[in-house]
């Protein structure tokens, strides 16, 4: 079933709306990581406003798909999507990190409904995934598993113990992708600890493996349907992002990874996601 | 803390060639003036604190003193296991710096707290556990520890924290400061706490009690000797740590308390064994926890 242009042009319009309520609350907050949020916003709403299977009503639902944000510190993109997904009011995404907020710096699962794990200690959120997916395969339920993760969290080694497990136990309810902005911390991933060739070690260690252009709508949304006819094996969507993507202000800038926006950028980046500069 | 650490870090590393630091990647803002200065003895070995704690060891045992810095969650307990063999059993000479000492990542939420880090420290036998509770401190530990033979975990607050001590102090590794004398209560506090303990004998002393404020920076080894004195005073020993209640500094002077075999009011002032689910600063959270309130 291929998307339609229509659907195509609604989800970028809500990834831009996505990107935009995303610099604003960290602007608003003044701490919190910007950079990674903004380059999965494509990815998180392909996610959850295509694909994924809830109800905002009902958190807990037992047929809902899990979504595991791995790199935890994409919380403000997190909280975006679940607001506007109707999980929780749209208001409360002013409250990131301020006292007595549910929305935490790293998101915690036991304060904020639709948060399926509490992340922020980069590499245990595709461990989890196994766990979950492996579950559903026992109780033969349809439900599937997304992992986002990030290039840079590649480095941990128990992201390839995990990629061992979901192959061996043949986890095609699974479905991983990663943030490829080639960007960390301290730097170019490439030059603190080089993570390539990505697709060919996930595709060595027996995942299906889909490279696409990650702020492509209409290559993440086909990526993820294919996905779900990979039988025997799990998938993961390597996507080519830019860090800071929605405005040249961020645009692959290292210091934008844990800083956030002055008023003067937030109102250059409004102008250019309005304006629809950066596509 | 984290800039005096680094400054002290440099300072040496000019004079001495085994100074190497390691960091997995979270240099920026902290490490780039050692990097610059000494681009041999810097490595990023990228988010892999496991391996960080590996690569150290080899280092150390090939005659480097090796400084491991991150955030405390990811250099003590992500690789709790390599630290255990690699650095504790091996006696290697590595230095863990953590950074973000008890609620002092505050909004960051829980994953980036560390309450438990002192308990598992301690636990290790040849591990040193430093928890300096200003700038000097930091300072006078980091220059004994290039001198010192095993591994050290250092414990650190952040960044922009009030000196307390003046330059004439005497600050030892495995040893009790006493800041303030005093003869109805004693006080002792680790870490990030001797600030408000220094408050607290303040508005004691306005309320005409005399409040004793001893600096405990080493939980490990304890000094003994130090809280032996007190028991013998047979004064109220109350201790104040951000850190969980089990294992921490309380643990340890309580430890030396039923050594000894005699009876002196004693209380603890830590998290109750809880994680924070609030969002907030440290100062906010502090006081949630009820680590703000003063005994009377
Ligand atoms: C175990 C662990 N080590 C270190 C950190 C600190 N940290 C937070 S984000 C980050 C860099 C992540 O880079 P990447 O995975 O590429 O994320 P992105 O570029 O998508 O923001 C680091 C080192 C952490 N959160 N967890
Ligand atoms: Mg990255």
């Amino acid at each position: 079933m291929a998307v339609t242009e229509q659907q195509l042009q609604t989800l970028k319009d809500r990834a831009r709306r996505i990107r935009i309520d995303i610099l604003k609350m960290l602007t608003d907050c003044g701490s919190g990581h910007t950079g990674g949020s903004l380059s999965a916003a494509d990815i998180a709403t392909a996610l959850y406003f295509y694909k994924m299977k809830y109800d905002p009503r009902k958190p807990g639902w037992k047929e809902r798909d899990n979504f595991i944000l791995s790199k935890g510190h994409a919380a403000p993109l997190l909280y975006t999507v679940l607001a506007q997904a109707g999980y929780f009011e749209h208001a409360e995404l002013c409250t990131l990190r301020k006292i007595g907020s549910r929305l935490q710096g790293h998101p915690d699962s036991k304060c904020l409904p639709g948060v399926e794990i509490s992340t922020g200690s980069l590499g245990q959120g595709l461990s989890v995934a196994n766990g979950l997916a492996l579950a559903h395969k026992l109780d033969k339920a349809p439900n599937r598993v997304y992992a986002l993760l990030g290039d840079g969290e590649l480095q941990e080694g128990q992201i390839w113990e995990a990629a061992m497990t979901a192959a061996h136990y043949k986890l095609d309810n699974l479905c991983a992708l990663v943030d490829n902005n080639g960007l960390q911390i301290d730097g170019p991933v490439a030059k603190v600890m080089g993570v390539e060739p990505i697709t060919d070690k996930w595709r060595a260690f027996g995942w299906e493996v889909l490279d696409v252009d990650g702020h492509d709508m209409e290559k993440i949304v086909t990526a993820l349907d294919k996905a779900e006819t990979i039988k025997g094996k799990p998938t993961m969507i390597v996507c080519r992002t830019v860090k800071g993507k929605g405005s040249k202000c961020f645009e692959g800038k290292v210091e934008f990874h844990g800083t956030t926006p002055t008023k003067e950028e937030l109102a250059t980046a409004m102008k250019e996601l309005e304006e629809g500069v950066c596509k | 803390m984290r800039t005096t650490f680094v400054n002290c870090l440099i300072d040496r590393a000019k004079i001495d060639n085994r100074i190497f630091v390691i960091t997995p990647d979270m240099g920026f803002s902290v490490l780039e003036k050692f990097k610059e200065q000494f681009p041999q003895r810097f490595l990023n070995v990228g988010i892999a604190e496991q391996n960080a704690i590996g690569v150290a060891a080899g280092l150390a045992l090939s005659g480097k003193i090796v400084y491991v810095y991150s955030i405390i969650p990811f250099v003590t307990m992500r690789c709790f296991e390599q630290v255990r063999i690699d650095l504790a059993y091996m006696n290697t000479n590595v230095r863990l710096v953590g950074v973000g000492a008890g609620l002092a990542y505050g909004p960051a939420g829980a994953t980036h707290h560390a309450i438990e880090d002192i308990a598992i420290m301690r636990a290790l036998p040849n591990m040193t556990v430093c928890c300096p509770g200003d700038p000097v401190e930091v300072r006078a530990l980091i220059n004994q520890s290039f001198a010192h033979k095993g591994p050290i975990y250092f414990r650190l607050n952040k960044n922009g924290e009030t000196c307390i001590h003046d330059d004439s102090a005497r600050i030892e590794i495995g040893k009790a400061i006493t800041v303030k004398e005093g003869k109805d209560i004693a006080l002792i506090t680790t870490s990030n706490m001797l600030e408000q303990g220094l408050h607290w004998v303040k508005e004691w002393s306005l309320q005409g009690k005399q409040a004793a404020l001893i600096s405990m920076p080493t939980v490990k080894p304890i000094d003994t000797d130090a809280i032996l004195q007190l028991i013998n005073r047979n004064i109220p020993i109350i201790t104040l740590e951000e850190h969980n209640m089990i294992g921490g500094l309380g643990s340890a002077v309580a430890e030396v308390i039923a050594d000894a075999g005699k009876a002196v009011v004693f209380k603890r002032i830590a998290i109750q064994d809880v994680y924070s689910h609030l969002v907030g600063s440290q100062q906010l959270l502090r006081s949630k926890l009820g680590l703000d309130r003063r005994p009377i």
